[in-house]
C-alpha cells in the first residue's frame, strides 16, 4: 500500500514541529518522520531556552529577520500552546569601560534590526539588579524583550497541537533518501518504507545538508557542528534571577549565566566547532571554560552546587565556498529552491532557531503559498493545546483537589522536583506519547534535581513497563540500544 | 484523610535511625509516634543491604541488613508506633507542620509537636564530581545498582566499571561478581581507600578485584549505552598523569563517590545546616536550631556503622518525646476565653490558669448591640460561675471590663474555658 500525503516534514525538532503546528491549521494531511525515539531530541533539547530579543544577528541577515519576527510571535504562542515563558528581558553585561563600546555597538545593530524596548544602563543600574554581578561591572544593554521558555515543552506542545490537528508524528523513522520523478521529488525513502508526498519540507537540523545533497541541492553548503556545553546549579544553592550575557565574541553570544523557568542557574554555552555531528559529550577544558567565563559575570559563583553538565549541538551552516562569489555567510537557508520541485529546504537553523522557530513555520507557509498551494483554513482547527497539571506549580488547595480526582496524583516519584506518578502516566499517554525515560524528564523535569535521577530511575522504569505493556528489559532511556536492564538476578538472598 | 492531624512525635525516615528514634520517643511517655516512610516497606535502604556485617556492636549479632531492620520494627510495631507508608513528605514549617502526599490518603497536612528528621543521605552524582563525556545509558550510582539488584531483582549491567572505593561500591562488586557479572576494576582518586579496610579485603582482594588508588575517569565513551570508559592516573593535586590514559571497555560505570546528607526538607523548616558535615548543627540530644525539630541518623552526618545510627535515633527519639510532653503540660496550662451572649468578643483569647496566682487580669470586650437597661456582666465556666457584676447599660461604642482577681484562681482552675455573657437582668 502505497502511503500519500500533502506534506512530509523530515526532523522533529522545534523547527519541524513549529512548520507542522503551521501547517496543520490547513486543509491536507501531513507526515513529520523523526528519526529518534521522540521529538525535539537533538538541538532543541540541550540549549539556552531563551527568546532572543534580536540584537545579535548581522543586521539584513535572514537570521536577524526570523529573530526579529520571532520574538513577538511567543506571547501569543506560549498562550495557546501551554507552556512555560516569560518575558524577563535579557541583559548584555560589559565589565571594565573598555567593553561599552561593544555593548554600544549591539545596542546600534538591535536598532537597524528593528528590536524594540532596548536601554543602555550604567554600573550602579546593573549592580542594583543582580547582586552578584562582577562589581566591575561598566554597564549594561537592557533588553526588555528578551524571555525564557521551557524549550522541551515547546516542541513537544507544538507537534502535539499538530497532532491534534490531524497530523502525524512517526518516530523512530529515518529519512534516508529522496524519491524522484525526474527532478520533483515525490516521497522519502526511511527505514520504515517508503512515503509519497506532493511537498517535502527539510528541516533535518543538524543533517539538513546531508538531505538537500540527496536531492542535488546546494551541493556547497555545509553544516558543521557546534558544541556548546552547560553546567546546571542546584536552585537552593545558586538563585540568579535575570539572563545575564557577556560581550559577544567572534566564537558567538558568549558564555552566559542565566536563570531557567525551573528556577535552576544555568552557565554556558561555549561554542567549539566539531567534526563529529554525534559528539554531544562534554570535556574536561569545556566545562574549564564555562567556569572561567561564568566567573567574569558572576565571581562568587561556586562549582560545588553544579548538579548537572550537558551539552547541545548546533547546526552552523558555512560561510565562502569554492564558488567565487558564494557565500553562505552562516545565515539561515529558507527556500523552495529552483532546481528540484516539492522541496522546501532549510539549513543552518542555529541559534536563535528556537526563538525564530514560529517566524520560520510561517514563512514556510508563506513560500507555500507563493508557489501556488491553495491553503483553505480547516473549519475545525483547534489553535489551543491544553496544559497538564503539574503538581509542584499548585498550591496545597490544587494539590489536594487534583489527589481526590486522581490518587496517581498522590504519588511522588521523582523526591526534588516533587514529579507525580499522575504526571508521568499522563505523558506516557499523551498525543505523542512518552516511552523513553528521557521524553518524560523532558516533558516534566523529573530526574534532573540534585539526586539526578537516583531515588525515581528504578520507579519510572517500572511505570514505564506496566504502562506500555513491555518487559523491563525493554525499557530505554533514549530509544533502542540504551535499555536498563539486562536480566534478572539468579536470585535474590536474604 | 488521615484518622489525627495532631501527633506527638513525628519521624520522617523509616531507617535505622527513624525507627530508633520512634522506639525511644514512646518509650520515653509520648503517646502518638508516626514515622512516614515514602518507600513501600519500612527499613530504608537497609532493606538493600542484604550482606551481613550489621548489629556487631549493638546486638553483639552478624546480620544482614533486613535483619537488623526487622528486629527494631517488630519493637516500634509492638510499642504502638503508627506508620504511613509509600508517602512523601513535601513540605516542613518551623512550626512542624507537614505536607504530605500519598495515593491512599492525598495530599494532607499534620502537626507534629516534635518531629524527627531521619531523611538519610543520598549519593553524589557523576555531575558533582564532573565527569566529562558522553551521557549514555549505564552511569548509576551504586546505591541505585544495589535496589535493581537486590530489592527488584534485576542486572543493570555486564561488565562494570567502579569509580569510588565506598563501601556500598566494593559491597556491589562482590555482589555484581555473584551475579556472574565482570567487575573490571575499583578505581579511585585517592590515595587512600575511602571506605572500611574488612570491606576491601572480603569484597575486592577475595574476589581478584583490582583496585587502583589514585586514578580516576577522564571520560564515558558511548551514545545510548556505556561503551568505555577511559581511565587516567592523578597525581596528588589531582591532576591527571599524561600517558597514563587507559580505556576499559564496560557496559556500565557505578560510582560510590560518596554520600550527601539529605536536607532539602530541613532548610524547608529553617533548618541551619553545618557546611562541613551538610547536616544540621545540633545539641547532645540532637535538636537542630529550630526548637522541636531533632535529626538522627545520616541526615546528621556520614556513619560508619549503622549501630550509631540506631543510639543517634535514640537519643533523637527521648528528646523529641520530651519536647512534645512539654508542649502539651503547656498547651493545657491555657484555656480559651470565649465571646458568649450579646457579646461580639473577648481579649485576651486564652488565658494561662497560672496567671492568677500573679496577680489580676482584665479581660476586655465590646458588645454586639446597645443594651439600654440593667445587665448582668458574667464569667463563667462550663459549670461553674466565676465572677458576676451589673452594669446600668452596655454600648458597642464603650468597651467592657472585667477583672479576675487572684481569688477567682480556684475557681478558673475548675473550668476548662472562660466564657463571658452580658445580658439584661430582665431576661436573668
Amino acid at each position: 500500500m502505497q502511503e500519500k500525503f500533502d506534506y512530509i516534514i523530515i526532523g522533529g525538532g522545534v523547527v519541524g514541529a513549529m512548520i507542522a503546528r503551521w501547517l496543520s491549521r490547513y486543509e491536507g494531511s501531513i507526515l513529520l518522520i523523526e528519526k529518534q525515539a521522540d521529538i525535539g531530541m537533538g538541538c532543541s533539547s540541550a540549549n539556552t531556552a531563551i527568546v532572543h530579543a534580536g540584537y545579535d544577528p548581522v543586521p539584513g541577515s535572514l537570521k536577524a529577520l526570523m529573530n526579529v519576527r520571532g520574538n513577538p510571535m511567543w506571547d501569543q504562542l506560549a498562550g495557546e500552546l501551554n507552556f512555560a515563558f516569560e518575558r524577563r528581558g535579557d541583559y548584555v553585561v560589559a565589565i571594565g569601560d573598555e567593553e561599552i563600546p561593544l555593548v554600544e555597538k549591539l545596542m546600534e545593530q538591535g536598532r537597524q534590526n528593528g528590536v524594540p524596548g532596548m536601554k543602555m544602563l550604567n554600573g550602579a543600574e546593573v549592580r542594583a539588579r543582580e547582586k552578584l554581578i562582577n562589581p566591575e561591572v561598566s554597564g549594561a544593554l537592557w533588553a526588555s524583550t528578551g524571555g525564557i521558555c521551557d524549550p522541551f515543552q515547546v516542541t513537544v506542545a507544538a507537534a502535539e497541537n499538530a497532532v491534534m490537528n490531524g497530523a502525524r508524528v512517526m518516530l523512530d523513522t529515518a529519512f534516508e533518501d529522496f524519491i524522484m520523478e525526474g527532478t520533483r521529488i515525490i516521497g522519502v525513502r526511511t527505514n520504515r518504507g517508503d512515503f509519497y508526498a506532493r511537498w517535502v519540507i527539510n528541516s533535518a537540523g543538524i543533517y539538513s545538508d546531508e538531505v538537500m545533497h540527496k536531492a542535488g541541492v546546494r551541493p556547497e553548503f555545509f553544516i558543521k557542528a557546534r558544541r556548546g556545553e552547560y553546567y546546571v546549579f542546584d536552585r537552593a544553592d545558586v538563585q540568579i534571577e535575570n539572563v545575564l550575557f557577556p560581550v559577544p565574541s567572534s566564537k558567538g553570544k558568549g558564555i552566559l549565566v542565566t536563570t531557567t523557568l525551573h528556577e535552576n542557574t544555568i552557565v554556558g554555552p561555549n561554542a567549539n566547532v566539531i567534526d563529529d555531528k554525534e559528539d554531544s559529550g562534554t570535556t574536561k577544558e569545556g566545562l574549564d571554560e564555562l567556569a572561567e567565563g561564568a566567573k567574569k559575570l558572576i565571581p562568587s559563583l561556586n562549582l560545588r552546587y553544579a548538579i548537572a553538565t550537558f551539552a547541545g549541538l548546533r547546526p552552523m551552516g558555512n560561510g565562502p565556498t569554492k564558488t567565487p562569489g558564494l557565500n553562505y555567510n552562516n545565515d539561515y537557508i529558507i527556500e523552495i529552491p529552483e532546481n528540484v520541485q516539492g522541496l522546501v529546504n532549510l539549513g543552518g537553523i542555529e541559534s536563535p532557531g528556537l526563538t525564530s522557530s514560529p517566524a520560520i513555520a510561517e514563512m514556510v507557509v508563506d513560500l507555500l503559498r507563493d508557489a501556488g498551494e491553495t491553503l483553505v483554513e480547516k473549519k475545525d482547527w483547534d489553535p489551543i493545546r491544553p496544559a497538564r497539571p503539574r503538581f509542584r506549580n499548585m498550591t496545597h488547595k490544587q494539590r489536594q483537589l487534583l489527589c481526590e480526582m486522581d490518587p496517581h496524583f498522590g504519588r511522588v516519584i521523582c523526591r526534588c522536583e516533587n514529579i507525580t506518578e499522575g504526571e508521568i502516566i499522563a505523558e506516557i499517554h499523551a498525543p505523542i506519547p512518552a516511552v523513553t525515560y528521557d521524553a518524560i524528564k523532558r516533558r516534566t523535569w523529573l530526574g534532573t534535581g540534585r539526586c539526578q535521577g537516583g531515588f525515581d530511575m528504578p520507579r519510572v522504569v517500572n511505570i514505564l513497563s506496566r504502562e506500555l505493556g513491555i518487559p523491563l528489559t525493554e525499557v530505554t532511556k533514549r530509544g533502542s540500544g540504551s535499555e536498563y536492564l539486562f536480566r534478572p538476578t539468579k536470585q535474590v538472598e536474604g | 484523610m488521615l484518622a489525627k492531624n495532631t501527633y506527638d512525635v513525628v519521624v520522617i525516615g523509616s531507617g535505622p535511625g527513624g525507627i530508633a528514634a520512634a522506639i525511644a520517643a514512646k518509650q520515653a511517655g509520648a503517646d502518638d509516634v508516626l514515622v512516614i516512610e515514602r518507600d513501600v516497606e519500612l527499613g530504608g535502604i537497609l532493606l538493600q543491604c542484604i550482606h551481613n556485617g550489621f548489629g556487631l556492636t549493638s546486638l553483639k549479632e552478624d546480620m544482614p541488613g533486613p535483619g537488623y531492620a526487622q528486629y527494631y520494627i517488630d519493637q516500634a510495631k509492638a510499642l504502638g508506633v503508627e506508620f504511613l507508608l509509600d508517602t512523601m513528605v513535601l513540605d516542613v514549617t518551623s512550626q512542624r507542620k507537614l505536607y504530605l502526599s500519598s495515593q491512599e490518603h492525598g495530599y494532607v497536612d499534620l502537626d507534629a509537636r516534635a518531629l524527627v528528621l531521619a531523611m538519610g543521605c543520598r549519593e553524589r552524582t557523576r555531575s558533582q564530581i564532573r565527569i566529562p563525556g558522553m551521557r549514555p545509558n549505564g552511569v548509576f550510582t551504586a546505591g541505585t545498582a544495589q535496589r535493581w539488584v537486590n530489592v527488584e531483582g534485576w542486572m543493570p549491567g555486564k561488565r562494570f566499571v567502579i569509580l569510588g572505593s565506598g563501601d556500598i561500591g566494593m559491597i556491589m562488586a562482590r555482589r555484581l561478581t555473584f551475579e556472574g557479572a565482570k567487575v573490571e576494576r575499583v578505581l579511585e582518586i585517592q590515595s587512600y581507600l575511602s571506605g572500611l579496610t574488612r570491606n576491601y579485603v572480603q569484597c575486592l582482594q577475595d574476589y581478584d578485584i583490582p583496585l587502583q588508588l589514585n586514578y580516576t575517569i577522564k571520560r564515558i565513551l558511548g551514545k545510548n549505552r556505556v561503551e568505555a570508559i577511559e581511565a587516567v592516573q592523578v597525581d596528588e593535586r589531582w591532576n591527571f598523569v599524561p600517558g597514563s590514559e587507559e580505556i576499559i571497555p564496560c557496559d556500565t560505570l557505578l560510582l560510590s563517590v560518596g554520600l550527601i546528607p539529605e536536607n532539602e526538607l530541613s532548610r524547608k523548616a529553617g533548618v541551619l545546616l553545618d557546611p562541613i558535615t551538610g547536616g544540621p548543627f545540633v545539641d547532645e540530644t540532637f535538636q537542630t536550631n529550630v526548637p522541636g525539630i531533632f535529626a538522627a541518623g545520616n541526615v546528621v552526618h556520614v556513619y560508619d556503622l549503622v549501630d550509631w545510627v540506631t543510639s543517634a535515633g535514640f537519643e533523637a527519639g527521648k528528646g523529641a518525646a520530651k519536647f512534645a510532653i512539654a508542649q502539651k503540660q503547656q498547651i493545657a496550662r491555657y484555656i480559651p476565653v470565649k465571646a458568649g451572649r450579646n457579646v461580639r468578643y473577648v481579649v485576651p483569647h486564652r488565658l494561662d490558669r497560672l496567671a492568677l496566682e500573679q496577680g489580676e487580669v482584665h479581660l476586655q470586650l465590646r458588645v454586639t448591640r446597645p443594651i439600654e437597661e440593667d445587665v448582668w456582666i458574667e464569667v463563667h465556666g462550663e459549670e461553674n460561675q466565676i465572677v458576676r457584676r451589673s452594669e446600668r447599660y452596655v454600648r458597642p461604642g464603650e468597651m467592657v471590663t472585667v477583672v479576675l482577681r487572684p481569688a477567682h484562681a480556684a475557681e478558673v482552675a475548675k473550668a476548662g474555658s472562660l466564657t463571658v455573657d452580658i445580658y439584661p437582668k430582665s431576661e436573668a
